[in-house]
């Protein structure tokens, strides 16, 4: 919205100009903006099914936009592009897989390459360094799909980010990790932001997570987008602009709520996950 | 002691010419079906594996029918079947089962006109489909090593992109590598190996040589080189235990007729497999003591 004035941002990493996606014949993105600066933190949020997935993959070269623009670093965009790290939500790494923690981690360095990778110590080195950066140099040489949730969720971090990203995106890291562990990649994203000045564009359906360290949201819904600080997005007026009809943002308990049911569609849904509530009740 | 050793080694074997081509074919082709087999297990395809073994039976039968060698028959028929499961949606995890299926059907019923037409050679088809590197003629050698290179050439040639490939599509495409040129590529190097295994121990049994060995070392090493090498070594032990037992097999009572290559080795990979179960269960037990211990570790230093 109209937030570009009002913090003194660096670098513009990202920018994501008026793009428009259909897929099948559907409208999934329309006119979707926003950019994002260098080592800023922001978390792009929105329902299952909002697009964000698609959006990612129109960023990565991966889906066409039938309009609009993306740009990397004040680029248009290449097809294989080394600013852009990326986490995958979706891993299909069996418990017996060959694959230690630090092959995967090499694998960030080079997969697009021809051949074997051949030992070397500047290679086992720059492994271990980006392993301890993410604090996995423990599970180094223990196969991946041996490791928890969050243990894998570092370890996809660390394959993304060796090879020296300017952005990082991820796709609903969170998804599958409990709450403690969530909190801890949250955390390793933030110092990752922060002291290395990589912008982080994080993917999640609740946004309570996040909320502490994100610089900036880009929220989806009805296909389109609005951005800006949280202060700035995650209000009445802005999300019921952006829905289409009236929505409810509660703060409870440093919580916030995005109460996103039509009228009296929540009420009279039996199963509040089929309106396009934001509700989260956590415990 | 020499008479230990003449008991394990029947009298000849080492003089026999038959045994010598066997077992360096055998050792050749254990080493691709391992390279190739250990992604057939990662990326989950060895019911593609499986297929393709059965339609180079097609391939087999009809090399029979027209008098050129059977593993050009094997090659033909794997490679073309891979092409069209490629095109139908091998690609599509979903679609995989599906464009497997379908193309296993319409190659098994080819292989059955071919056999029918066939008719007076019985033997040739069960060479076909259980194999018999007895029967192999030191002429195929140069062809079997010629296969072997370009589907181990090939196989190591995209050994990166294709484990980056067969653990995350999506993180693949993202770096820019072709996903589909590379699968597709793997295809290949899957059929050609099948056509291999099918030379040594039959169209039907060649998957077991692929699959088998691929599996245990997946179960007895963490790293994919290391998978890579434990598995050619099992199914070269497999191969070559397999040809001394079969050729003993000659002189055990009661009717002094020798068994089949093809069921010693594939039941000797099978044993491995059971084998590596229990070693692996004691490494799982083992990492379970240490994850157990550790949030104590943790609570103690923080």
């Amino acid at each position: 919205m109209s937030a570009q004035a009002s913090s003194g941002r660096g670098e513009e990493i990202l920018s994501v100009e008026r793009v428009s996606v259909s897929l099948a014949g559907r409208e999934v993105l329309r006119e979707v903006s926003f950019t994002i600066g260098a080592g800023e933190f922001t978390g792009l949020i929105g329902s299952n099914g909002a697009g964000k997935t698609t959006l990612f993959r129109v960023i990565l070269g991966l889906t066409a936009a039938a309009g609009g623009s993306v740009r990397i670093a004040g680029r248009p965009r290449s097809r294989r592009n080394p600013l852009i790290g990326y986490v995958p939500q979706k891993f299909l790494i069996d418990p017996d897989a060959p694959l230690r923690t630090r092959d995967l981690v090499g694998l960030g360095l080079d997969a697009h390459r021809y051949g074997f990778a051949l030992p070397s110590r500047a290679r086992t080195e720059r492994i271990d360094e980006m392993l301890a950066a993410v604090d996995a140099g423990r599970f180094a040489d223990q196969r991946v799909g041996s490791l928890s949730g969050g243990e894998q969720q570092r370890v996809l971090i660390a394959h993304a980010l060796i090879s020296r990203p300017r952005l990082l995106l991820l796709d609903e890291p969170l998804a599958n990790l409990d709450l403690h562990s969530g909190n801890e990649v949250v955390g390793l994203l933030a110092r990752i932001a922060r002291e290395q000045r990589i912008a982080i564009l994080i993917s999640a359906h609740d946004m309570n997570p996040l909320l502490g360290v994100m610089d900036r949201i880009v929220y989806i819904a009805a296909g389109r987008a609005a951005s800006g600080t949280t202060g700035e997005v995650v209000r009445t007026s802005v999300l019921s602009a952006l829905y289409g009809h009236h929505v409810d943002v509660l703060a409870v308990h440093g919580r916030v709520l995005v109460v996103a049911g039509a009228a009296g569609e929540l009420a009279g849904a039996s199963d509040p996950t089929h309106t396009h509530s934001q509700v989260e009740i956590i415990p | 002691m020499s008479h230990a050793l003449a008991s394990i080694f029947a009298p000849g074997f080492f003089s026999n010419a038959e045994v010598e081509v066997a077992a360096t074919v055998g050792a050749a082709v254990a080493i691709v079906a391992g390279a190739v087999g250990v992604f057939t297990v990662m990326r989950g395809q060895s019911f593609a594996g499986e297929a393709l073994g059965d339609i180079a039976t097609t391939g087999g039968s009809g090399a029979h029918l027209v008098a050129v060698g059977p593993l050009w028959g094997f090659a033909t028929a794997a490679v073309a079947a891979a092409a069209v499961m490629e095109m139908i949606g091998i690609q599509r995890p979903r679609g995989r089962d599906v464009a497997t299926g379908v193309v296993l059907g319409a190659g098994l019923g080819l292989a059955a006109l071919f056999l029918y037409l066939d008719t007076n050679t019985t033997g040739a088809t069960f060479v076909i489909l259980f194999g018999s590197p007895f029967a192999i003629t030191s002429s195929t050698i140069p062809l079997v090593v010629v296969f072997g290179a370009l589907s181990l050439g090939l196989v190591l040639a995209i050994f990166r992109p294709l484990l980056l490939c067969s653990i995350s599509p999506e993180a693949a495409a993202a770096r820019g590598i072709p996903v589909r040129v590379v699968g597709g590529l793997y295809l290949l190097a899957l059929a050609i190996a099948v056509a291999l295994a099918a030379v040594t121990i039959g169209t039907i049994l060649s998957t077991a040589l692929l699959v088998g060995p691929a599996a245990t070392a997946l179960r007895l090493t963490r790293s994919p080189g290391r998978a890579i090498l434990a598995a050619g070594a099992i199914g070269i032990a497999a191969t070559w235990l397999g040809i001394l037992m079969a050729y003993d097999s000659y002189y055990w009572p009661p009717v002094h007729q020798g068994w089949p290559v093809s069921f010693f080795v594939v039941t000797l990979i099978f044993l491995g497999y059971l084998l590596s179960g229990l070693a692996r269960g004691r490494e799982n037990r083992a990492a379970a003591r240490i994850a157990a211990r550790e949030p104590a570790l943790e609570r103690s230093i923080g």
